[in-house]
């Protein structure tokens, strides 16, 4: 762990260059009283010199994580016999996979071992050398920063504003690390897609009704093209998230106007965050729940009523992901009943209205632009929700609108495209980046539209 | 009751206090705390009861929690008669009106005792209907509360959940009868599908009457109906109440001395949830009986 | 208008009564069965996973008498771990058996009679000789993991004479018999909480995850609290009205409703595949689960500085403190709780996500227990879906075991963040 040792070289200096900052401070400023012929508090001075010597060694280490790598490996690459550097792409990353597992001392192939062996000792040595200069390259810089900062120490220097400008510059780009996300999220996933789309075309894609992404091994195969109609694939997701959504909505709705309207608030405080639990109940457990008994439970019942259920039927895993979203709803829900105002209810009452019929024509009516933005989120939810579709529902692309049948889903397609060996060229795996293309943008504006939905409601009774 | 009128209509522009005359600027009062009101006003003075009573009120206390908001209140409310009550806030004259037709109910920490009699009927009995008896007691709250539903169907609310009319034509004319009697009619009529949260202020608020008076109550209870309007809708809505109180008996609270004086036959002067004094509109302001009401209607505290 | 008479709307209200009261105990009831349903959903959930799980704390052990013979361990008595390591300790554990069941004499039978034990077994004599060479030479009685399917029978998750009974007639008479003899008995099951994933569920273990789900929560936590609190902190003191500023706040409310399994893809593609960053590794999944905690920890800790009520900043601005002061001074210490209530519910939070980690490799069946962040390794909720895969039953307890030990996480963490923020709490 030579890196540690380094960036614990590099705190030494930086907790070094405080001290000498704060000491170079207190002594041109003079001591007791005369200190206050400085700028700012002896330790801004510190904090000034210690930010000097951190940051360009920091900065070296970021540039150096980013690029050695691939300079190694190019080089690693060039140093290659002929035949080896000439192979198609997959099986050069082959290679060098070999030689990075070679250099870290672990067993290889033994008829591969001979050719990739040199390679792997340079792979070592270029390591070695960059180590190396790593390390010199840091610890100059920080030397070199400090340096820079200890001459520019004068009393009426304004170390406090230095250093609070570059905290702001800190807080500000952390703030940034959002829009980076989202951009990174755009960009990686557009780009791949944009491969895919080279080799299948975008109207195929959307609109064809076969989905079998197999491609075979050897060009002879039978149907080695595959096939990328995600026809099959939204209407599946449309099916199971559909499902839940009928199970979740007027549940959840319910939930929310039994404890908000009807429940005494001692029993509205046990029950409510007895409920939130479901929300906190890790998907994955859903999803083991959801096969190992949901599942079975529906097709036996599907069995003695004579239907013909499939094992893993969309409506198994359509309960369970209606489960899961009920707590998702009603706090919604709750948040916009809650946000009616008393006068509406008082005027009901005051009409001798019951409290169902408030309910019914005077609470809903007007939560109900909130109400749809919650619904819209747990329906944004339900077309993401991964765990439980993998688990539970099939993986066959059917089309069909029968909740008995197995279909498949985006979400379930994109787990099984990217898990296990996957070559970064073939339609296939690419496939997976187009399929979660679509499934950001859509949740994207589902969420866009449901946050706009409900704020609008908000600002009407602000 | 007929000088009263005169004197409302006198009275509608210029915003004189009426007990003018009194010297304000004296050396202020200190204002009697719940223990000295205890003392001094556990009677009421003046007569509580009604001549024609609808509403009977004997011994009503409330608590809300730990606090004892109404503290033996006794009075009466007559048919054809507006009853103004008074008093600073606090003083427990909303809550008195809100037990009336039991919309305490919908306050947890809310607890109501005493006689409390509608038509010599126990509003608290067990065996009394909630929703009859707010059928029977209509409510007009303090800011105009219009549901977020059309103008129509703001008042055809209350007559389709008691399934007073039979078919639509009846509804019809229930409507139109209702925003009549409200004097919205000629300023809706024509948008009778637009929502009735569109409208002003003060179109509200009498939309809201229409609503109440929809239902066909005997008793309608407004609690600070004005407080939340201009001068000019202040004053259509005080027109209304002087023709409304032809039909139903009026209690309405109020925190305006004026308003009391122009719309009310008699007025209950409140104080820290005692009733203190209660009479005649034009005794209590011009000849109160009692050492706080005077206090109050001469402007030293309120 | 035909204006009704009191008695005449008395009436038809009186009418109108009966099926109104009707609706409304129905409505409630319709609000009642709801909220049972939710609550019976969730009882059912947790007796299942307990009524399944329970059962893999136990695991049935043979004490069998294991003689550490030099001739077969370091027969020149070198001691060298090399040779130690090398030797086939399964015939150690043959011939105890041997020894218990001395009818079992023919190939077939002493196949069936071998098959009793955990292939683990003799990994575990070897581990143990390794730590303690001087064992070789003596004889020790030692509690050894019965097979998984030995193990179903005696905890009876298998009828004696059901069709799916893997277990031959001859092998329940022995198990009888050892019973009997007192060398067979449940006893707690180390192994689940000491070991990595196995193919062999009785050696299957859940610390390899575990520690797995602990580097990345580490990575995750050193990134985005920080980060978290430094981007509220500039939202809510620093940040001027600008559409920079908007785009921000609408990002970070987007971010927070994107499906996990995108952080995924975006993991694979930009932390993989651009900067070269190992496959498996917790690192990478630290990295992921961050950017999917960041707008929980932003959001919680701008909820948190804003509760600071303005009486603090303006005190602090009438005795002359610049605004990074007051932030640093003032805001922050008071707002500490609430970020770390924030911060511990995102932790909790990202200890139960699995998709996104299935993007970036955390699926690879890993047996070692990863040693730091840039070791292959899985996770918690990850174990749980490739256990629930696996085709052996006795991976079924394990897997309602594991997902009980995740759910106990998650309580805790959760329990921590209410009580910081009940003890922290401020009304202002």
């Amino acid at each position: 762990m030579r890196l540690t040792t380094l960036v614990l070289i590099l705190a030494a200096m930086t907790l070094a260059a405080y001290f000498v900052g704060r000491h170079r401070a207190l002594a041109i400023g003079g001591t007791g009283t005369a200190a206050r012929r400085l700028h700012s508090l002896p330790r801004y001075y510190g904090y000034f010199t210690s930010l000097w010597c951190l940051l360009p060694g920091l900065l070296v280490l970021a540039a150096w994580a980013a690029f050695s790598d691939t300079v190694i490996t190019g080089r690693v690459v060039q140093s290659l016999p002929e035949a080896l550097r000439n192979q198609p792409e997959a099986q050069l990353s082959l290679a060098l996979n070999d030689i990075r597992n070679l250099a870290a001392g672990q067993m290889v192939d033994e008829s591969r071992q001979a050719e990739i062996s040199v390679a792997a000792d340079l792979y070592n040595e270029l390591r070695a050398i960059s180590q190396r200069v790593l390390s010199g390259l840091m610890i100059a810089a920080g030397f070199v920063g400090f340096a820079v900062a200890w001459t520019r120490l004068r009393p009426q220097f304004r170390a406090r504003n230095h250093v609070e400008t570059a905290i702001r510059l800190a807080l500000v780009a952390a703030s940034l690390v959002a829009i980076l996300t989202t951009l990174g999220i755009l960009l990686s996933v557009t780009f791949e897609a944009v491969r895919f789309f080279g080799q299948v075309p975008f109207t195929e894609f959307l609109f064809g009704l076969t989905w079998s992404p197999q491609t075979a091994i050897r060009a002879d195969q039978v149907g080695s093209s595959g096939a990328f109609g995600a026809v099959p694939l939204f209407a599946g997701t449309l099916l199971i998230s559909g499902i839940a959504l009928v199970v979740a909505v007027p549940i959840g709705l319910m939930i929310a106007i039994f404890l908000s309207e009807y429940a005494r608030p001692a029993l509205r405080r046990v029950v409510k965050p007895v409920l939130e639990v479901l929300a906190g109940i890790p998907t994955v457990v859903y999803g083991y729940f959801a096969a190992l008994t949901v599942a079975p439970m529906i097709r036996d019942l599907g069995d003695r009523l004579g239907l013909d259920v499939a094992s893993e039927s969309a409506l198994g895993a359509g309960l369970v992901m209606g489960v899961m979203i009920i707590p998702f709803v009603s706090s919604l829900s709750d948040d916009v009943i809650n946000a009616v105002p008393r006068a509406m209810r008082e005027g009901s009452y005051g009409l001798g209205a019951t409290k169902s019929e408030t309910i019914k024509r005077v609470i809903l009516p007007a939560a109900l632009p909130g109400i749809v933005g919650g619904i819209l989120l747990a329906a944004s939810r339900a077309i993401g929700e991964t765990m439980i579709v993998v688990m539970a529902a099939g993986l066959s692309a059917n089309l069909t609108a029968n909740p008995l049948e197995s279909v498949t889903t985006v979400t379930v397609q994109i787990v099984t495209l990217l898990v296990g060996d996957q070559e970064f060229d073939s339609p296939k795996t690419l496939a997976a980046f187009a399929l979660g293309l679509v499934l950001f943008v859509v949740t994207l504006v589902l969420n866009i539209i449901a946050l706009q939905v409900v704020r609008r409601y908000r600002e009407q009774y602000d | 009751m007929l000088l009263m009128d005169k004197e409302e209509g006198a009275v509608a522009t210029p915003r004189e206090p009426v007990a003018e005359r009194r010297p304000v600027a004296e050396a202020p009062t200190k204002v009697a705390d719940a223990a000295e009101t205890d003392r001094i006003a556990a009677d009421t003075v003046g007569d509580v009861t009604a001549r024609d009573p609808v509403i009977c009120v004997r011994g009503g206390n409330v608590h809300y929690g730990e606090t004892h908001a109404l503290r033996g209140i006794s009075l009466d409310i007559g048919r054809n008669e507006v009853v103004a009550l008074i008093g600073p806030s606090g003083c427990g004259k909303s809550t008195f009106i809100r037990c009336l037709n039991r919309m305490n109910d919908t306050i947890e920490s809310a607890r109501v005792t005493g006689d409390f009699r509608l038509d010599g009927q126990d509003i608290y009995a067990r065996d009394t209907d909630v929703v009859m008896l707010r059928a029977r007691v209509g409510m007009v709250f303090q800011k105009p509360n219009p549901f977020p539903k059309s103008i129509y169907e703001n008042v055809a609310y209350g007559p389709r959940i008691h399934g007073l009319a039979s078919n639509r034509a009846e509804l019809d004319d229930i409507v139109y009868g209702s925003l009549e009697r409200a004097g919205l009619v000629d300023e809706v009529k024509n948008r009778l599908d637009e929502p009735g949260t569109g409208l002003s202020g003060g179109q509200q608020q009498r939309l809201c009457i229409a609503r109440t008076i929809a239902v066909n109550p005997e008793v309608i209870l407004m609690d600070e109906p004005c407080s939340a309007l201009d001068p000019i809708a202040t004053a259509r809505i005080e027109d209304l109440i002087d023709e409304l109180s032809q039909k139903y008996a009026i209690a309405i609270v109020t925190h305006s001395m004026q308003q009391a004086a122009r719309v009310s036959n008699r007025t209950a002067y409140f104080h820290l949830g005692r009733l203190v004094e209660v009479g005649p509109t034009d005794k209590i302001f011009t000849n109160p009986s009692h050492k706080l009401t005077e206090d109050y209607v001469t402007g030293r505290f309120g | 208008m035909a204006i009704l008479t009191p008695a005449e709307t008395r009436r038809r209200v009186d009418a109108s009564l009966r099926r109104r009261y009707r609706t409304e105990r129905l409505f409630r009831l319709y609000g009642l069965v709801s909220v049972l349903l939710g609550i019976g959903f969730l009882l059912v959930l947790f007796t299942t996973i307990v009524a399944n799980g329970y059962g893999a704390f136990q695991h049935t052990y043979l004490r069998l008498e294991i003689r550490f013979d030099p001739a077969v361990i370091d027969p020149d008595g070198t001691r060298d771990p090399e040779v130690i390591l090398g030797a086939d300790y399964s015939q150690l554990v043959k011939e105890a058996l041997r020894s218990l069941v001395p009818e079992a004499d023919d190939r077939a039978s002493r196949r069936e009679l071998n098959a009793l034990l955990s292939t683990g077994a003799p990994y575990e004599l070897q581990q143990m000789v390794l730590a303690n060479p001087g064992l070789v030479g003596q004889t020790r009685e030692l509690w050894l993991p019965a097979d998984d399917e030995v193990d179903l029978y005696v905890k009876g998750d298998v009828p004696a004479d059901a069709d799916g009974q893997r277990l031959s007639g001859r092998q329940l008479a022995w198990i009888g018999q050892l019973a009997e003899a007192g060398r067979l008995d449940r006893r707690f099951n180390a192994a689940f909480f000491t070991q990595g994933d196995s193919r062999e569920p009785e050696m299957a273990g859940i610390w390899g995850a575990t520690k797995g789900s602990f580097f990345m929560l580490l990575v995750t936590l050193v990134l985005s609290f920080p980060l978290g609190v430094a981007a509220a902190i500039y939202l809510e003191e620093f940040a001027p009205r600008s559409w920079l500023v908007d785009v921000i706040e609408v990002n970070i409310n987007n971010l927070a409703a994107v499906p996990s399994i995108v952080f995924g893809l975006l993991g694979l593609a930009v932390f993989i595949n651009f900067f070269g960053l190992p496959r498996s590794a917790p690192l990478v999944g630290g990295l992921v689960l961050t950017l999917m905690t960041l707008p929980v920890v932003i959001i919680a800790s701008r909820a948190a500085i804003k509760s600071v009520p303005p009486s603090v900043r303006e005190a602090a601005l009438g005795v002359g403190a610049s605004q990074m002061q007051i932030v640093f001074h003032h805001v922050l210490p008071l707002a500490m709780p609430g970020m770390l209530t924030g911060a511990i519910i995102g932790m909790a939070r990202a200890l139960g996500e699995s998709a996104p980690l299935l993007m970036i490799g955390m699926v690879a069946f890993i047996v070692e227990v990863p040693g730091g962040p840039l070791s292959p390794a899985t996770a918690l909720p990850v174990q749980i879906y490739l256990w629930a895969d696996s085709p052996e039953r006795a991976f079924v307890e394990r897997t309602s075991a594991a997902i009980m030990v995740l759910l106990a996480f998650l309580l805790v963490m959760n329990a921590a963040a209410v009580w910081l923020r009940n003890r922290f709490e401020r009304r202002w």
